[in-house]
């Protein structure tokens, strides 16, 4: 082993049937370092987190960590975290049933009897110690799913492991509490633990990161200090591909040139729903694309999912063409043409077990009506036409939709909604969890969208994905619409002072 | 079929393949059972032709008994696949609400009194208000499930606890008799006819289910709402309102198959009547391999469920077994059955074939 | 929202509903029916006649905390009794080996049960429901006809009464008798303090609510989600070997017909008494409540002069209606809430 090195796996190999997931990669952590580990969807990621954790069990290859002279076996998540392995997960792993204290030293301790008081005491302390909004005693569902998140790590941390593992620990934290992560994990890399971090904010890597290791379809690409990589280049070494595609969309700003005179196609006045948002006015014109922008919980979801009917709306109206809509469930809004990629894929958009074409013309279907199914000719015709068009690699049409990788399986839904051919398209974070390839596919989509005519609504955490896409934005804060920039506005500037409530009225 | 199609692959990948699918359990179980029989005892087979009491022509045998009596149980099958499907639950009522249309039934053909000479209403209307009632009751399961959002076996453990005294209140506690012979026809023969009726009922609601399946999206939307409910919502769906409405399907499936029951006995015992049937409806459906919590179903496997647990019991009660024994062999046979189709079984199993293919290929090499 | 209204857990919430519920039906009867319910001795009947059905229950709340099912009890404990019965009549046996065997019965139901749901991953509904098959089809084949059990020593035993001190009342004769309970009571009390403690206090214990509120993040956290499920089955089934041997002891016959139904009492009272079929919410003081309120509920009918068989199926339905519409119209507001 390396001399600083604390964990290292050498050449794993895991296959799943059909797919060869990893394939002879090697990584190693060092004490006091956090290290990213990137790749596109299916590169491997997870299935090396996976096997280091006990989750899958490894075909070959071997597994030594610093003090056991020979290679390791982590058969179960609780041999990994005898052996120091924490692991803190995209989705809580945490039980919503429980309170939090107890989440935090279940499954620890070897006693057989529970001490509450002592449990609740250790759990406050180490709560007030990071800086935890949470009463140990509380139920674990009463919290917010950023403080559950707090919760997991605190329990990591808790467990004085040596190796660390985030998981896209960021995606559901707003940037505050991710700032509180980075100290902690700051401070934890001082007391000598090594963190691998998995995320997929290239800006976040650069921020708290000392080393990168890449991997891409199965493989080890390489392993690199942070300052011998810069963004291009991991880019491009996740892609194994050049840039040009990528600049491509990054040159031109857009610019929407609005005929004043015209009617917007959907246009809302005090609309609000039982989400929370406050009554809130919006337009789009035909062929425009603009989008939504905010932190986290600010509301921009909760605001097209009014617009859709997805959340109950308590109030306001919807205006197309000029002409009143009443919207009050998904199916009003799709017959009035609206089409609506949800934020969270696997909770709202995927139906898993279904095939690719059954997911496909899913919406179309419901829009026909009960009695009138498709035939099978004419949906095997709208499922390849769809599949050659926004290139989804499947097997076939038949395969489940759950068996495709994240990016496949948002361009299936993709391709769901541009089947229904709807005159207002709303994208809800489309490029969130999947690899850059598909980002880049998904954008230049819009801009050939909106060029055709469709108007679409765009929403995406990266704000410079949106600045690439999105002619006018409309920007949130607690809830509530503050601000709306179009043209020369569009920096990043402008975004961020107005969405922290700059001078901008 | 599918043997056309994999004719000229290997017989290995041709077993594979077959393992893979849904139907095979179903057949798999029917073809053990089958083979048991035949060395067991071949004169399971034979059919003879002969005259019931009335003197019209029957065939009889244990196969026509298999036809006749698991004829109920493929019609409670077809809407307990759906409710399995949309719900992700199953109905444990139906029994109970087997007894309560049943008692409708008489109460309407009887009127006040409970062994008339003449029918009181035509049977037609009869059966209609008890698929009313019974789509009443589907509907008052389907409310709980569905908009208050209580696990189906739980909701429907309320009907299956007050249902058979709901029956037996319907009439008075009584013991109507019907002494009308058509009405003995749904449960046994049509005059001139040798085959039993029963079979005919189910082969009606078979082929009603298979239109209704090929001809509206009933199937795409059960599916869709049993997999994932917000999806299904976001694409314009109500999922409350499917779930709803396969209670109700199974509520008309209820009423067919109370008619059959009553029918046979032209009388009712209300704490025996289709006593356990809830219990095979839902076996019929596992043995179809249809998943319990929902999602994908695969109507025809059900349908095949069902006549092999009916085969299953018929070959029970050749074999002597008492009919309250029977349970005790049904059981184990269950849970045979369930043990081979578990995935991790399953998986073992084919990883054992990988293993033994591969053996075979390196000797082959050697 | 205050600050102590968010501190509430769902299991406790659902505990505080029971109790009132019981507290509020009890005096209800004695208001309704008048002094009989006043009567110590006719709680303690209650408790007498119903000592098997709390320890069926317990084990039934544990397996639903864990998010399964076990609808075998009832047909475990008409197996149990049946066995016993034979046993002690046919081979003139003692009570002492009897009681080894019903818990014999037990553990092989939830040995066997418990490896096909927790390690073979099969449906739990399914495999119980086997089970129950499985159980009641042996009971007739162990003996078909029912019989009372005349063995001197279990006679003795099934007698004993244990006086309550203190409590008592004056009988039709003048006299005054005191409140007694059966020796089932106390080991119903017991199998619920142990129980209680168990859940609250230990490992296991609270490996079960974490199993049922979300397996694969209890996987996540280190718990061996295979063995807590196999254990709350083995758990339910040696409680059904116990409570099968309570039940016999009450009634002290043999019948294939014993105890029919008393699955789905098992689990209505476990719903009543606050558990969640769904897991993770649950509690066995709660379930004793359960038992109580479902058996107040069956006395008040049966005392009001209803006492046709369906009015108290019709009852015991009409109740687990309205608890489980008021368990999901509490729990969807507190969702709402937050």
């Amino acid at each position: 082993m390396r001399d600083k090195a604390i964990l290292e796996m050498k050449n794993i190999c895991k296959s799943f049937p059909g797919v060869l997931a990893l394939q002879g990669v090697d990584f190693t952590l060092c004490e006091s370092e956090i290290h990213a580990l990137m790749g596109e969807n299916g590169a491997g990621k997870s299935t090396l987190i996976k096997v280091l954790t006990g989750v899958y069990g490894k075909d070959e290859g071997q597994i030594y960590l610093r003090g056991i002279d020979k290679a390791v076996a982590i058969r179960s998540p609780q041999d990994a975290q005898n052996l120091g392995i924490s692991t803190v997960y995209q989705e809580i792993t945490l039980c919503p049933n429980l309170s939090v204290a107890e989440n935090m030293y279940i499954g620890r301790s070897k006693n057989i009897y529970q001490n509450w008081k002592k449990m609740n005491e250790d759990a406050g302390r180490i709560l007030e110690s990071l800086d935890i909004q949470a009463q140990p005693t509380q139920q674990l569902a009463s919290c917010s799913i950023a403080v559950q998140q707090m919760v997991a790590i605190a329990r990591a941390v808790d467990m004085d492991c040596k190796v660390l593992i985030l998981d896209e620990p960021t995606s559901s934290l707003d940037e505050q509490e991710v700032e509180k992560l980075f100290k902690l994990m700051r401070n934890l890399k001082e007391r000598g633990v090594g963190i691998i971090f998995v995320t997929h904010f290239l800006d976040q890597v650069y921020e708290v990161c000392d080393k990168i290791t890449v991997l891409r379809d199965g493989k080890l690409v390489g392993e690199y200090e942070i300052k011998d990589l810069p963004r291009v280049q991991l880019v491009s070494k996740m892609l194994g591909k050049d840039l040009d595609n990528l600049s491509d969309v990054q040159g031109e700003q857009r610019v929407y040139n609005k005929d004043d005179k015209s009617v917007p196609v959907f246009e809302t006045e005090q609309l609000y729903s039982n989400a929370g948002i406050k009554p809130f006015n919006f337009n789009i014109h035909k062929g425009e694309v603009n989008g939504f922008t905010g932190l986290l919980g600010s509301g921009r979801s909760e605001c097209v999912r009014a617009i859709f009917g997805a959340d109950r709306v308590l109030g306001g109206t919807v205006k197309k063409n000029g002409s009143h809509v009443k919207i009050t469930k998904p199916i009003d809004a799709m017959k009035s043409g609206i089409g609506y990629l949800p934020e969270d894929r696997k909770r709202d958009g995927i139906v898993g077990d279904l095939s690719v074409r059954d997911n496909i013309i899913l919406a179309l279907q419901v829009m026909k009506g009960f009695f009138k199914p498709f035939t099978k000719a004419e949906a095997n015709q709208f499922a390849d036409e769809y599949i050659k068009l926004l290139g989804i690699k499947t097997a076939s049409a038949d395969t489940p939709i759950k068996s495709l990788s994240g990016g496949n399986q948002q361009k299936v839904i993709l391709a769901r909604w541009l089947l229904t051919h709807p005159e207002y398209l709303i994208l809800d974070e489309p490029t969130r969890g999947i690899d850059v390839g598909t980002k880049v596919d998904i954008q230049k989509l819009v801009l050939k969208l909106a060029s055709e005519g469709m108007s679409i609504t765009f929403i995406s955490s990266e704000t410079d994905e949106m600045l690439r896409t999105c002619s006018r934005l409309i920007v949130m804060r607690d809830r509530k619409v503050v601000g709306e920039l179009s043209g020369e506005e569009l920096t990043q500037n402008m975004i961020m002072s107005t969405i922290a409530g700059g001078e901008k009225a | 079929m599918q043997a056309q199609k994999t004719g000229k692959t290997k017989v290995s990948d041709y077993f594979g393949k077959l393992f893979g699918r849904q139907i095979f359990i179903p057949i798999a179980a029917l073809l053990l059972l089958a083979i048991f029989n035949l060395i067991a005892d071949p004169s399971f087979y034979k059919i003879t032709y002969g005259f019931n009491s009335a003197g019209d022509p029957v065939l009889s045998g244990y196969l026509m008994t298999i036809l006749d009596y698991g004829s109920e149980l493929a019609i409670l099958a077809i809407g307990m696949t759906l409710v399995t499907a949309a719900s992700g639950g199953q109905d444990i009522s139906v029994g109970a609400a087997i007894a309560i249309s049943g008692s409708v039934v008489l109460r309407v053909l009887c009127g006040t009194n409970s062994r008339p000479e003449t029918l009181q209403a035509p049977i037609i209307v009869a059966f209609l208000v008890s698929c009313v009632v019974a789509m009443l009751f589907g509907a008052f399961n389907g409310t709980l499930v569905a908009y208050f959002k209580i696990q189906p076996m739980v909701a429907t453990l309320i009907l299956f606890t007050a249902g058979r005294s709901i029956a037996a209140w319907i009439n008075n506690n009584e013991l109507p008799i019907i002494s009308e012979p058509s009405f003995s026809y749904f449960g046994g023969f049509i005059p001139g006819i040798p085959i039993p009726t029963p079979f005919f009922i189910a082969l009606a609601c078979v082929l009603v289910m298979t239109l209704v399946l090929r001809f509206t999206n009933l199937g795409l939307y059960t599916q869709a709402v049993g997999i994932n409910e917000n999806s299904s919502r976001l694409n314009g769906l109500n999922p409350a309102f499917i779930k709803f409405l396969t209670f109700v399907i199974l509520g008309l499936c209820v009423a067919v198959a109370a008619l059959i029951k009553v029918s046979r006995l032209s009388s009712i015992n209300y704490s025996v009547i289709a006593k356990d049937i809830e219990m095979d409806a839902i076996l019929a459906v596992a043995l179809g391999g249809n998943p319990l919590n929902g999602g994908k179903f695969n109507m025809t496997a059900s349908i095949l469920g069902a006549y092999v647990i009916q085969f299953l019991t018929t070959t029970l009660y050749k074999m002597n077994v008492s009919s309250d024994a029977l349970s005790a062999y049904k059981a184990v046979v269950v849970i045979f059955l369930v043990v081979i189709s578990a995935p991790v079984v399953r998986n073992g199993i084919s990883d054992f074939w990988k293993k033994l293919k591969l053996k075979v290929r390196v000797k082959e090499a050697a | 929202m205050s600050k102590k209204t968010r501190n509430i857990t769902d299991t406790n919430l659902l505990l505080t509903i029971t109790i009132v519920v019981f507290f509020v039906m009890y005096i209800g009867a004695i208001l309704i029916q008048g002094k009989g319910f006043l009567k110590p001795q006719t709680f303690f009947n209650i408790l007498n006649a119903n000592a098997a059905l709390i320890i069926l229950s317990c084990g039934m709340s544990l397996v639903m905390i864990t998010g399964g099912i076990d609808i075998s009890v009832g047909g475990v404990t008409a197996l149990v009794s049946m066995c016993c019965a034979v046993y002690l009549d046919y081979h003139n046996g003692n009570p002492f080996t009897a009681m080894l065997i019903a818990l014999a019965i037990g553990v092989a139901f939830g040995l066997v049960q418990g490896f096909l749901i927790a390690y073979l991953d099969i449906q739990p509904f399914i495999v119980t429901l086997a089970g129950m098959f499985f159980a009641r089809g042996m009971t007739t084949i162990v003996n078909t006809n029912p019989f009372n059990v005349e063995n001197q020593a279990f006679v003795a035993l099934k007698e004993t009464r244990i006086i309550i001190p203190g409590l008592g009342s004056i009988n039709k004769l003048g006299k005054y008798v005191n409140a007694y309970v059966e020796i089932g009571v106390l080991v119903a009390v017991l199998v619920v303090i142990i129980l209680f403690c168990v859940l609250r206090w230990t490992k296991l214990g609270r490996g079960f609510y974490a199993v049922g509120g979300n397996n694969q993040s209890a996987l996540m956290l280190g718990i061996n989600v295979k063995r807590t499920k196999f254990l709350s089955y083995l758990l339910c089934g040696i409680l059904a070997g116990i409570g099968g041997f309570v039940y016999f002891m009450h009634v002290g016959s043999g019948s294939a017909s014993h105890a029919s139904g008393a699955e789905m009492n098992a689990i209505a009272s476990s719903i009543i008494g606050g558990t969640m079929l769904t897991g993770g919410v649950g509690n066995i003081i709660g379930t004793f409540f359960g038992v109580l309120s479902l058996s107040t509920i069956q006395n008040i009918v049966s005392s009001a002069g209803l006492d046709q068989a369906w009015w108290t199926g019709i009852t015991i339905a009409a109740m687990l209606c309205l608890f489980l519409v008021v368990q999901s119209v509490v729990m969807a507001r507190k969702k709402r809430a937050n």
